[in-house]
């Protein structure tokens, strides 16, 4: 692929290769100046937050005060819960359902599945308040099932998954029943494995999403118990800390590390994934 | 053989069953629920919800908060869309280009993507700051006034306008790298050949292969514009004067600061018409005239 590349006609060549490179670069430092500021400012003493100097001295204690200034373990530790029960829910829900589209026939399959694709367009992030009194009358607001409930059957992995079991030889399935599997093995012995990497691809989009995610959370949890890092993070910066930039940017800097440093160790397949998840 | 076929249909609709459940009572049953609200007025301690008929509606026509909403969010995805598709396109060719350092510039783009907007809207708030953000310093090294980015109507709105922008381009990039990779390089020897310049094979051979993901960008940037509005909480709620209202977070400020829930419903239909609307336009109309390979 990229050999081919090379031998574009519409390379760029010699001087206009440098300019491109330039403008490139230009572009990359300018991108990711409002990070590197956050990064700047959370690893040095509040005193040179705004003061650029290089002998300025590096600094953990922004993190070690924030980090003890609310309790950001348990934030953590609710976004972990969080990630893996919309996920796994997810993985069996999109799973089967994407099955039944894919490999069954049945009775008012059509409108199902135009049904199931309005919530593409209809999200759960803008049904804000009637899933918030839903919540209520089930007597779990502020838990992180509360979270996590609205988006367990996501169009999005139900439509992914149908795209890939279409996708698998029908001799497969065949020899596989053949042997007495049952509809149910079929799927766990013959389909599951081979869509692997979509569920990867899949994962790393829902886990992003879901880690990321701010406005449903905020509503609907009210104590450090059913937080998320996200909502965490707003309180934490929304409360006395004022404007204290320092300690803010490292908190900042913390909740986003997970996803930050995964990103940076993981790139191709974080890359690929989105791509993968994007592309129909 | 018949009785098998039933028991595969019976089987397929008990596979559906856990997702429909699931999307009936968390997407159908509230965006019914909330038509249904629409019409109704809210609730209070010794008034319970009669109906009204269009009465919420005829608030929101009369409502110049609802309409400055309206028109502020046009005006952030009417700018924040075009601008973040445009850059991403731009990224993309730079990044598909053998340009040294290309890895690092693509990782530059990509990574405001899989921050948090609450993150990133921590980053441009201080930023922001007046007299001590980054963006002021640098104002006033060229002699510029200071000015509160955030603070005043003028510029409050495209100040977050560009936040947008920002988390968005490096995401769209991709999809656009993949696309451009998967052009076969036949076409620009061809193109070559026939002495087109590289701004006549841009404009002739590549933009037109790149439709369907130009068509995918705006579909997915225009849901977006609607359905975010992590940044505005942090950065101004609102303001200042209603400049950054945009149509969630005001139904997010009845629904949950002002308990209306009947106008808050009336303001989600809205928002919903508006969605369905992008839809409609996606399958009926643009897909018939994209170019598809």
């Amino acid at each position: 692929m990229s050999a081919l590349a090379s031998r574009s006609p519409y390379a760029p060549k010699a001087g206009g290769l440098v300019a491109e490179a330039a403008a490139s670069w230009l572009l990359a430092i300018f991108w990711i100046l409002p990070l590197l500021y956050a990064v700047w400012t959370a690893f040095h003493p509040a005193e040179f937050s705004t003061r650029f100097e290089l002998a300025a001295p590096l600094t953990l204690d922004n993190f070690r005060r924030a980090w003890a200034a609310a309790p950001f373990a348990r934030y953590f530790l609710n976004s972990v819960l969080l990630v893996a029960l919309v996920f796994g829910a997810q993985v069996i829900l999109c799973t089967l359902a994407a099955y039944a589209f894919a490999r069954h026939e049945f009775f008012g399959k059509g409108i199902a599945f135009a049904l199931v694709l309005l919530q593409l367009m209809i999200m759960p992030d803008v049904l804000i308040v009637e899933n918030y009194r839903t919540m209520g009358t089930l007597g779990i607001l502020d838990s992180i099932p509360a979270i996590a409930l609205p988006y367990v059957a996501s169009a999005f992995g139900i439509f992914l998954l149908r795209q890939t079991f279409k996708t698998v030889p029908k001799e497969l399935d065949d020899a596989a029943r053949l042997e007495g599997a049952n509809d149910l093995q079929v799927l766990l012995k013959v389909y599951v494995p081979l869509a692997k990497p979509v569920y990867v691809a899949y994962g790393l989009v829902s886990i992003s999403y879901h880690w990321n995610n701010f406005l449903w959370p905020l509503i609907v949890t009210n104590s450090v118990e059913s937080r998320p890092v996200t909502v965490g993070l707003q309180v934490f910066s929304s409360g006395d800390q004022g404007v204290d930039w320092a300690i803010i940017s490292a908190a900042t800097l913390m909740t986003s590390a997970p996803l930050l440093i995964a990103f940076l160790v993981f790139q191709r397949q974080f890359v690929q994934s989105f791509m993968r998840a994007g592309i129909r | 053989m018949k009785r098998w076929r039933i028991a595969r249909q019976i089987n397929g609709w008990l596979f559906l069953l856990p997702a429909i459940a699931f999307l009936t009572l968390f997407t159908y049953w509230p965006a019914l629920k909330t038509l249904v609200e629409g019409f109704y007025s809210t609730a209070r301690p010794r008034r319970p919800a009669h109906f009204i008929g269009i009465d919420q509606y005829r608030q929101l026509i009369d409502d110049p908060v609802f309409w400055q909403a309206l028109s502020n969010n046009a005006w952030y995805a009417l700018v924040s869309i075009p601008v973040a598709t445009g850059i991403a396109l731009v990224m993309a060719i730079w990044v598909n280009d053998r340009v040294p350092g290309r890895a690092l510039a693509r990782m530059a783009y990509f990574t405001p993507t899989v921050l948090p907007m609450i993150a990133v809207a921590n980053i441009w708030l201080f930023f922001y700051t007046p007299q001590y953000g980054l963006l002021e310093q640098v104002v006033s090294i060229f002699g510029g006034p200071p000015h509160n980015w955030l603070g005043s109507s003028s510029s409050a709105l495209a100040a977050v306008t560009i936040v947008a922008i920002w988390k968005e381009a490096g995401f769209f990039m991709i999809f656009y790298l993949a696309a451009l990779q998967q052009i076969s390089p036949v076409l620009a020897e061809a193109a070559a050949l026939e002495g087109a310049s590289r701004w006549q094979f841009f404009r002739r051979v590549q933009f037109p292969l790149l439709m369907p993901t130009t068509l995918f960008v705006l579909i997915n940037a225009i849901i977006n514009a609607f359905r975010t509005v992590d940044h505005i909480i942090v950065m101004t709620r609102g303001g200042p004067d209603n400049s950054t209202m945009l149509l969630l977070y005001y139904v997010y400020q009845v629904g949950f600061s002002f308990w209306d829930t009947g106008y808050a419903a009336a303001l989600t239909m809205v928002l919903l018409a508006l969605l369905a609307a992008v839809s409609l336009v996606q399958y009926g109309w643009l897909d018939r005239r994209v170019h598809y390979r």
